[in-house]
């Protein structure tokens, strides 16, 4: 079998590689395969790679033209062997649900019903997936939350949120790696840090890794912290 | 010695980290940048200075060749009126005050051999947001000093014989992922009337003001990789255009996205500037990228 994604220009710089229109593994398992496949082959075409949920979207190199994009893609999805499985990590992230780290613990509290107790319960025993990173510096787009933690957006976001805050934003939970502006619900903190300035390569997350949090006191985390 | 509005180091982007979240960076004016360097002498990558809206003072603590490209910003050497598209051999100890911009957003300042600042993954971009490359990852605060450094070319200094004008009221576009999203009638809104360049806009995205784009069945997409350019249409129908250090991903239905030879203009759109959008053909584009991409060709076998 050989994969049959949509694929067309998205500018007259870019191509989108469309394989589906739904969050679901499979399709994840497609874009992952295709990603790799791109960052593996050695090709003059493709400069950047964006993955997303279940596309790709791929930047050429500043003297290839669409044309040399569209050969480079269709040679690369010939490669392409589906069956083949993902080696796959499990990362342990640590989270401190003290309430200075989840200044929006009270707004999901009161949206969900539950106790604090049961919502960090919810939210460590989950197993959750990367589905790609995106929208800034080492950002993982995290699937697999219990659904019963849903909240919305805060309707203002913060100008700030601080580096390795974790939240909860609709459907979705995920981490700041970077302070930037947000507007997720704020649950807890990691001390684990997920981007690395002096060695931007080396991401504590990877697209297609496995995730689980667990929760951490205050000493801990200062501990984790420090080393 | 006082660094303008925001200024900060750049060559012509970082690439093959977007699916790490990290997108190029870059000038803002490839075309005005690439031009400064070769009017140096430079390999057209060299580390430049972008300036916006409002240039800075600088001292030269060392002589070299200099030039001015982009946006004329009120310039002067030592108090003499300092030119644009023409290298001048700058002397130790002179200072080069650079003011107000009288035209679009940014000027740049090349130097002979670019400014010597260490490549992060490959390039001296800053990255404001991420807080790399550059100098020290940031914009440039008054007492800074950057050393300048030696290019990997021995080109000549090349010659423009005439200056380039470009229009920047028109910005020309191809159709984007969710055109047929877009009822006719919200289609029609977007290239008819004018827009306006938001206040709120930087190198991330411009933002606009004036006309609302409604985007019929549903706002949001799936979250797919976002090319620069995009014009995206969140909630508010306010469109935004994705820009040099642009967000690698996004959610909004994208109604049109800008020409890669059209983006320098973008680059030098400023507040309260107005401006239209033109629907062109991909092949089009194409074309008009590549006769851009010629023009730099034969400027460099010219001095070379």
């Amino acid at each position: 079998m050989i994969l049959d994604p949509t694929i067309i220009p998205a500018s007259d710089r870019s191509i989108l590689i469309q394989f589906g229109d739904e969050i679901s593994e499979d399709l994840h398992h497609q874009v992952f395969l295709f990603t790799q496949g791109l960052l593996a082959s050695s090709h003059e075409a493709i400069s950047n790679i964006s993955p997303g949920y279940s596309s790709v979207l791929v930047r050429l190199h500043h003297q290839a033209t669409l044309a040399e994009g569209m050969d480079t893609i269709a040679a690369i999805l010939k490669e392409e062997h589906p069956g083949d499985t993902i080696p796959q990590r499990t990362v342990e992230i640590p989270v401190c649900y003290e309430d200075e780290f989840g200044p929006d613990l009270g707004r999901v509290l009161k949206h969900t019903g539950y106790d604090k107790e049961e919502l960090i319960e919810r939210h460590t025993s989950g197993m959750y997936l990367v589905y790609f990173m995106g929208f800034s510096a080492g950002f993982p787009y995290i699937g697999g939350m219990d659904a019963s933690l849903a909240t919305p957006r805060l309707e203002t976001p913060r100008k700030a949120v601080p580096a390795g805050s974790v939240g909860i934003a609709g459907q979705q939970t995920g981490m700041y790696p970077l302070s930037t502006p947000g507007g997720w619900n704020l649950i807890g903190r990691t001390p684990l840090p997920l981007f690395n300035r002096l060695n931007p390569k080396d991401t504590a997350i990877r697209m297609g890794d496995r995730i689980r949090f667990h929760t951490v006191g205050r000493a801990e985390f200062e501990s984790l912290g420090q080393s | 010695m006082k660094p303008g509005f925001q200024s900060t180091l750049q060559d012509l982007g970082r690439n093959g980290f977007t699916h790490l979240g990290i997108s190029p960076a870059g000038a803002a004016d490839s075309f005005s940048f690439r031009l400064g360097n070769l009017l140096v002498g430079n390999d057209e990558n060299d580390a430049g200075l972008e300036m916006t809206l409002v240039g800075g003072t600088y001292r030269f603590n060392q002589s070299v060749l200099a030039v001015l490209t982009g946006s004329r910003f009120r310039a002067t050497l030592e108090g003499a009126e300092f030119p644009y598209f023409k290298a001048v051999h700058v002397k130790k100890g002179q200072e080069l005050d650079i003011g107000p911009s009288q035209d679009g957003a940014r000027c740049f300042l090349t130097v002979k051999g670019g400014f010597n600042v260490p490549q992060v993954l490959g390039s001296r971009s800053t990255h404001l947001m991420t807080r790399i490359g550059g100098y020290e990852g940031r914009d440039l605060k008054k007492g800074d000093q950057i050393n300048f450094g030696y290019s990997s070319t021995s080109r000549e200094p090349g010659k423009l014989e005439k200056i380039i004008e470009t229009d920047r009221s028109v910005l020309r576009v191809t159709k984007g992922l969710q055109y047929d999203r877009f009822e006719s009638k919200n289609r029609d809104v977007f290239f008819r009337e004018r827009f306006i360049v938001s206040q709120r806009s930087n190198r991330m995205g411009l933002r606009t003001e004036g006309p609302e784009i409604k985007a019929g069945i549903t706002d949001e997409i799936l979250t797919e990789g976002l090319p620069i350019g995009a014009v995206q249409v969140p909630g508010d129908g306010h469109p935004i255009i994705s820009f040099v250090d642009h967000q690698t991903t996004g959610g909004y239905s994208k109604i049109a996205n800008v020409i890669a030879a059209d983006l320098c203009k973008v680059g030098q759109l400023k507040p309260r500037d107005e401006f239209k959008f033109q629907l062109v053909s991909v092949a089009e584009a194409e074309k008009l990228y590549f006769e851009q991409e010629s023009f730099f060709q034969k400027f460099t076998e010219s001095s070379s």
